[in-house]
Formats: structure tokens, sequence, C-alpha cells
């Protein structure tokens, strides 16, 4: 008689270990207790993000280990000349004999932003393939209607050259302004935040790069090569590319966060997106390019200006630097609106390209105009003078 | 667009790149690497319209999996030895994650490369889910463990223990310094392709033997996105390879993050995996064993030396001694002893070795019961407060080591401690690897070329340093370490969770106080400072003093 060995693997073994299973010091105490809530109660977000990053200034004692050429580590408040109340200590001097302790948490006021999307993965995961699974679902509906033989010759050039442009804008600011920015912010949750603005914007230039790529499928005569033309070439799109790139090029992580969502997108994305396209395409026999442009409009209109508001309101009601931030956006503001409303007005030509026209320039800059005030408003800045020009 | 051919799709998505007509973005982050004559692919080909829905799908199994272990009560079969050191290594390793999103755009202006850019992109925002759902999994396991004291002051914890120091190196070393040293050679190259093998995949292995099926569903759903990392790095290796000129700097970048990798990672994953488990079945791997396989065959034999054709200059030295630390030297063993030795600094519980334990170290290392034997049997005489001091205050052949100043685990293999004077101040290393890395690679100059984007080691490096001349019952307040009663500390040597049987404040006060042996050290001449070091290469091992002559 043969009999089988006895395989080896681990054994369950009762353990008792759970929660409740005894009464001891710190048995109940059953919350992370280095920080404190912004509201009344600890939320999910705050549990999975706050402190994540940390900061010599309250826990950190041994500072930090790895420092650039110029010996500074981490995340120095300096890479923006905004400020929060308590920017101005310095991190407490420890060496021999000194403990470890600094200041009370959360030691300054960039520990009080939280992003009020409370993005963290298990959001931003649902968030955004429920975004891709719509935007697809919309696309496949449309081509087993044959919805795009609706659309009218002037449309499609219109498509393949001006809504294929943006999706440069939306990867050029996604990768070198807002994944850039991710490395500057002080706080995990302000860099959490704006890495998850990022692939906001990566992910709606893919999703126009592939709509191109449907399209040309689709479409017989349509150039899925147009879009490049557009970009480089086309003077209507020469102003918005020249402050594209202008943006990239920032150094102070806040103020390319607040020329690009706080003035960029009103006086230039939500005028292209929302006073054109999405006014534009159904006169003109097209209901697909609406759902596909109207994602990325939720992205901005809902979520990405929303932390950007909370992000700078913070910091324009600052109890130790509100003048001092005020003053430094107002700069900002004189110097990139007028730069964004000259490239607004360059694309002023594209209004009257499709054949059922969209209400009219003037009248879309004037709403996104208005829109950006009301911004600039609940922020307490000064309206640019560009503005009632 | 759903039924377009992935490669088609990412061809397409090249057309969004564009070189800028008007203004340059902007370059914050240097490098000493060129990619003059680099050529350009991107071997990850994705797009994020297919992965969205794939890591929600591999979300929700994860999510599934957690609800499962509360409603089936895992936490009633869980090992309280493992669940400890979570304590340690989730308070450890959300950091690194972030800062791995924090590193790629050091990558962005410095590899020309804007196919690889997407792919940067993405592993950034996979390290923003590795980050969060890892501190999710630390929430549960305060939630559902019977002791929640670690897990609940974790990054405070974290960020004053040395412990925690020793692993935020793990972190900073991606995101400061030469932009390549830090997030490609030592970030990609050698942390993702060679070490997360260890931390992801053998240490859940080990998890789920302890009756921790959560860990596991956690770090392979990680794990499953460092294959898109290890391809960017690997597209950057390549790219780097084709400039002659940064052959010097891929040779001194290798032997950094290869050593620093090997000191901090082996040390604390070794000691979870061999320290941490309660599962001592013969035939279960050692340490050891999952260190020859998944990192000596797969990655040295399998990646590293295939690139050796290309030009690439490999440590073999430093690996075959990484090799001899652990399997000779006892390096992990060590390791595990200082933090037991240490417990009293800690913010989680070992208990002691058994009978059992032993069994399964001498049939695995042979020669460990005379090596570690006795110093287990004395830790366990010693954990319970019954009139005497805790074992780091007591005499049990044991001599409290200096750290190294490099990568700040102390000292212990006593044979090969260095003592250098650097930037004026007289420093201990644990071996030649990291006195060269402080006093050679992380340097200006190097071999005579300008490497002005280098980075500097910095900070507080010696933990002592802070509490030199304390009393350890402030030391342990300062650091936040108690429990809510006031006084029981959150560490203790044992696992026993009755009040009376835990070690508290008043026991520390009656300590004698704590002293910096880097302080001491460079307080001594230089006559006592050559006999302190010939008498520390003498020690061991297991810490026991130098012989008599």
């Amino acid at each position: 008689m043969t009999t089988t060995p006895e395989r080896s693997v681990p054994k369950p073994v009762f353990t008792d270990a759970e929660a409740g299973a005894k009464e001891f010091p710190d048995s109940n105490a059953r919350r992370f207790n280095y920080y404190t809530p912004a509201k009344r109660k600890q939320t999910h977000y705050e549990d999975v993000t706050v402190e994540v990053q940390p900061d010599p200034r309250h826990y950190l004692a041994q500072g930090w280990l790895y420092g650039f050429a110029d010996g500074r580590g981490g995340y120095p408040l300096e890479w923006t000349a905004l400020k929060a109340w308590g920017s101005d200590r310095p991190v407490p001097e420890r060496g021999p004999g000194s403990g470890g302790k600094g200041y009370e948490w959360p030691a300054h006021g960039w520990h009080e932003f939280r992003d009020p999307n409370e993005e963290w993965e298990l959001s931003f995961y649902r968030y955004n393939a429920n975004v891709e699974r719509q935007v697809n679902q919309n696309i496949d509906s449309a081509r087993q209607q044959k919805a795009f033989e609706q659309w009218n010759p002037n449309w499609v050039r219109f498509v393949e050259s001006h809504v294929g442009a943006w999706m440069h804008v939306n990867h050029g600011l996604g990768l070198y302004l807002f994944a850039n920015a991710n490395r500057r912010g002080p706080t995990n949750m302000h860099n959490t935040a704006m890495a998850v603005n990022s692939m906001h914007r990566i992910r709606s230039a893919q999703d126009l790069a592939l709509y191109n790529l449907t399209l040309s499928e689709e479409i017989t005569g349509f150039d899925g090569g147009a879009h490049l033309v557009a970009w480089n070439s086309d003077p209507c799109w020469q102003g918005v590319r020249e402050v594209a790139e202008g943006l990239t090029g920032i150094d102070d992580w806040c103020e390319a966060i607040f020329a690009a969502n706080i003035v960029f997108e009103p006086l230039v994305g939500e005028l292209f997106r929302s006073q054109l396209v999405q006014q534009a395409a159904p006169r003109n026999g097209d209901f697909v390019t609406p759902t596909v442009m109207g994602a990325e409009e939720f992205d901005y209109a809902e979520r990405d200006l929303a932390y950007s508001v909370a992000l700078f309101d913070l910091l324009t009601k600052d109890r130790e630097f509100a003048d001092h931030n005020k003053a430094l956006m107002n700069g900002w503001l004189s110097n990139w609106t007028p730069r964004c409303i000259a490239a607004a007005r360059k694309l002023q030509p594209l209004w009257s390209q499709p054949d059922a026209k969209p209400p009219r320039f003037e009248d879309g800059l004037d709403r996104a105009k208005s829109r950006f005030a009301a911004i600039l408003a609940d922020l307490g800045l000064d309206i640019p003078k560009e503005l009632t020009q | 667009m759903s039924r377009q051919s992935v490669a088609k799709a990412h061809q397409k998505i090249q057309e969004l790149s564009w070189e800028p007509l008007y203004h340059e973005p902007v370059a914050q982050y240097g490098t000493d690497y060129t990619f003059k004559k680099a050529q350009k692919k991107d071997p990850l080909k994705q797009v994020l319209r297919s992965y969205f829905p794939m890591q929600e799908e591999k979300d929700h199994r994860v999510y599934g999996a957690a609800d499962g272990a509360i409603r089936g009560n895992m936490f009633r079969q869980v090992q309280e030895r493992w669940l400890e050191w979570q304590k340690l290594f989730l308070s450890i390793i959300p950091l690194p994650e972030i800062s791995a999103a924090r590193a790629m755009p050091l990558l962005f202006r410095n590899v020309p490369n804007p196919e690889l850019h997407n792919g940067q992109a993405i592993q950034m925002i996979d390290e923003v889910r590795h980050s969060t759902i890892q501190q999710n999994l630390k929430r549960l396991y305060m939630n559902n463990y019977i002791d929640p004291a670690g897990f609940n002051n974790s990054l405070r914890n974290f960020q004053n223990d040395y412990c925690g120091s020793i692993g935020r190196q793990f972190a900073e070393g991606f995101i400061t310094g030469d932009a390549i040293t830090a997030a490609s050679i030592y970030l990609t190259i050698v942390a993702e392709t060679a070490f997360t093998n260890t931390l992801f995949v053998a240490m859940p292995a080990e998890a789920a033997a302890n009756g921790d099926y959560l860990l596991p569903t956690v770090f392979h759903s990680v794990q499953s996105d460092e294959s898109r990392h290890i391809s960017n790095g690997y597209a950057t290796l390549l790219m780097a390879l084709a400039d002659e000129g940064n052959h010097q700097l891929l040779e001194r970048d290798l032997r950094y993050a290869w050593w620093n990798n090997h000191r901090v990672v082996d040390a604390a994953i070794g000691t979870f995996i061999e320290y941490g488990t309660k599962d001592r079945r013969p035939d279960r791997e050692s340490y050891a064993e999952m260190w020859r396989r998944w990192i000596y065959d797969d990655y040295y034999r399998s990646y590293l030396v295939p690139l050796e054709k290309y030009g690439l200059v490999i440590p073999h030295d430093l690996i075959e001694e990484s090799w001899n630390q652990i399997w000779n030297k006892g390096y992990v063993h060590e390791v595990a002893q200082f933090f037991a030795t240490g417990w009293l600094a800690n913010y989680w519980r070992i208990d002691p070795m058994t009978d059992k334990d032993f069994e399964w170290f001498e049939g695995k290392y042979p020669g460990w019961y005379n090596k570690y034997g006795k110093w287990w049997e004395n830790y366990n005489r010693l954990s319970t407060p019954n009139g005497h001091h805790p074992i780091v205050f007591e005499d049990v052949d044991y001599v409290y080591p200096h750290r190294c100043w490099t990568c700040m685990v102390p000292c212990l293999v006593r044979e090969d401690m260095v003592m250098d004077e650097v930037d004026g101040q007289v420093r201990t290393y644990c071996h030649e690897a990291c006195r060269w890395t402080d006093a050679v690679a992380f340097r200006p100059e190097y071999e005579g070329r300008s490497t002005p984007n280098m980075g500097k080691l910095i900070g507080k490096r010696e933990w002592e340093t802070l509490y030199h001349g304390w009393n350890w019952a402030d030391v342990v307040q300062d650091m936040g370490y108690v429990r809510d009663d006031g006084k029981t500390l959150v560490a203790q040597p044992h696992l026993n969770l009755d009040p009376k049987k835990m070690w508290t404040l008043d026991h520390l006060r009656r300590c004698p106080p704590l002293q910096s042996p880097n302080v001491l050290l460079n307080e001594m001449s230089p006559a006592e400072r050559q006999a302190f070091h010939a008498d520390y290469v003498k020690q061991g091992p297991a810490g026991r003093p130098a012989p008599k002559d």
C-alpha cells in the first residue's frame, strides 16, 4: 500500500489577534493621531494622503538625508514665492542633545490644504475608467449609427484640424506643467492633486488623438495629420501655442498652476471647448465630439478648477501672508491675462469656419471673461484692466 | 475606438508630442549624463484608454479581498509577530512609492525622448496608486488588528525614528541629486528591477504563511505595475549606454545604487522574512535562498550580465560581496539582533525567538545557534520587566554598534568597519563601499571628471546624536512612542498585552543615559580613536566584545 506524503504547506493557526480581543493601553486608539483633520472627523482621503510626505518643520527629526548639488533636499518652500503662515519660521536646528521635536503639527499653513475632490487611487481610477468607458461607448454608438455621415464637409475639416489641435495643448500642459509640478509642492495633498490634474490632461489628449484615429477610419477623406499642420503653422493656433509653451516654462509651481487653471483655462480652454466646439458641433450634425470634449470640460470645471481655487483661496486669506500672496497673484494676472486674451483673439477666425455658425466670438469671449472675473472675485483678486478693454 | 489595436493606438499617440517653437519647458533638474546618440523607443506601449479600466479592475479585486478578510475574520488567524513588523514596513513604504511619482519629472527634460515621457507619466500615477493603497492597507490593519499602537502614530514614528531614516533613503535617493542617478539608476534600474522582487513578491508569500492574505493581495497588485516601470528604466539605460561618455557615470551609479539597496532593503526585508515569521517548516525558503533566486539569478545573471556587451560595467565584486554578507557574515541576523537590542527606541513589538525558531535557523544557516542562540535566550529572559533593565543595558556580551554614516544601518559586521575623516568629521562606515559612496561618489568631482549635478549626503545622519545625554524615558516621550495611558511604551520585547507585563516610562527612567557613539568618537584623541577602531574590528559576530589578548 502506498501513502501520499503530506504536502508542506503553512497551517492555519487560531491566534485571536483581532480588534477587541483584549483591553490594554491603546487597544481602542484606532485613528491616525499625527494630524488634525480639516473638519470634525478624519476622512478616508486624509488618512491615505496626509503626512506621507514628511516635513522637517515638524516630525522629520534627522532632516532630509539626500540633497541636490546645492545641498537642498526634499521640498523647499521657496520653490514658490507664495507663502502660507509659518513659512518664514526656520527649520528647527537639531544637533547633539537637541531632541527631535519640531513645531507642533501642522507647523505651517501649507498643511491645511485639502483637495475638495478628495482624490486618491480608488476615486481616481473609478472616475477615469468611467470616463473612458463612456467616451468609448459614445463613439462606438455613433459609428454603429453611421452618425459621422451626417457631418457636413466643412465640419469634418474643422474637427480634423482644430479639435485635433487641442490635443497638443492637453499633452504639453499635462506632462510639462502639471506632472512636473507634482515634484514641487510642499505637501502630499498638493502633489497628489496636481498629479491627478496631469492625468486628466494626458487622458484628454489621448482621447482626442484616438478619436481622431477613429475618424480617419470612419470618414473618407478625413486627414488624420491635419491637427499637426494646424498646431505647427496655422496662425490661429500660434497664440495658444505660444502661451502654452510659456506656461511650461514657469519655474514657480504655484504660478504655473495659477496661470494654467485660473487664467488660461477660463479664457482660452473653456472659450474654445464650451463657447466654440460644444456650440457649433450639434448645429453641424455632430453629437459625438461634444461628448469627448465634454469629459475634459467636466474634469476642469468640476474638479481641477475646484482644487486650484481651494489651493489659492487658502493663500489669499492666509492669516500672515494674504497681502503678500494677493500682490504676487495680481502680478501674475497682469502678465498672463493679456497673453491669454491675445491668444484667445487669435482663435477668432475659427468661429467663422463651420457652415452652421456658433454664437458670436465676442459673445463667447464675454462669457469667458465673466467666468474668469467671478473666479477672481471669489479669490479676492483684482480684475485685470484687460478684461474691460 | 475600442477595436483599434494597441500598437496602432500607441503609434497614434506619438503624434501628441511637439518640439517647442517659442519657449522651452523649465529645466529644474540637472544631470551629468548626455543623450546625444540615443535611440528613441518606448517599450511600454500603454494607452490610458486601456490603462484606467485595467487598474480599476485590479482595484476591484484588492478591495473585494479586503472586505472578505474582514468578513472572514482574517485577524483571528494572523500571527502577531508578523503584523508587528508591518508597523515598521508600512510606515516606510508609502513614502518611497510617492517619491517614485515625484521622481518622474526629473527625467522629462533630461531624457530627450517624448515617447518615454508617456510611460513616465503612467509610472507617476501608478506610484500614487501604490502609496495610497498601502496607506489604506495600514489603516485597515489599524482598525482590525488587536494592537493598533504603532499603526496609529505611523507617519510621525517613521519620521523621527532611526529605522525610518534608514528606509527613507529608499525614497530620497529617487528625487534628489543627478536626475539620471536618482530617478533612473537608483530607482528603476536597481530598486525596482532588482529589489522589488524581494519586497513585493517574496515578502507577500511570507505574509500569507502567517495568516495575512491582504498584504499579498495589495502588493501583488502593486508588483503587476512594476514590470512597466522596469521597461521605463531599461529603455533609459539603453539610451544612456549609447553615449560612451556616460559609461564612467553608469559604473559609479550602479556601484552606489546596488550597494545602498543591498544595505537598506536586505536589512529590512531580510529581517521581516526571517524574524517576522512563525512559519518554520524546514523546507520553507530562507531569505538567503530567495535572494539567490530573485536577485542573484533573476536580476544579476539574467538582466545585468547581458548588458555587459553594450559596455555596462557591472559591479560583480559588490554583488558577490553582498551575497558574502548575507551568507557568510550573517548580515540579516546581525540586523535583526540590533533591532531587538534597541527595541525600546522602536514602535512595534519584537518577541523572542523560540526553540522552534532556533531549530529552523540552525537548519538553514548552519552555525547560527553558536553565534546568536545565547543572545536570543538572554533576550527571552529579559523580555518582561522584573527588576532589570532592557537588554541593551544588561551584560549579554553585546557591544552597542556605531552607525554607518552613509547607509545609517549600524556597522554590524564589525570586521568591515571603516573609519575616515570626511568633511571635517570623523565618521564610521559599515563597509568600504559605504565610505566610497560618501567620500568619493557623492562629490562634485569623480575620478578627475567634473560632476556638478551629483547630489549630497545631508541631514543629521546619526540618530543618537539628537539624544546625546538624554534619559531614555525622555527620548521615548519626545518621539511620541507612548500609549494612551501616558506611560506604557508602544514597543515591547514580547507579545504579551497584559499591562502588568508591559514596559513603561518608569522602567526607562532608571536606565543609563543615551550616548551618541559618533559624538564620543569625535571627542577622542587620534590615538584613542585608533585604539577604538582596532578593538571594534575584532568584535563580533553577534556583537560580542573583542576577545581579550
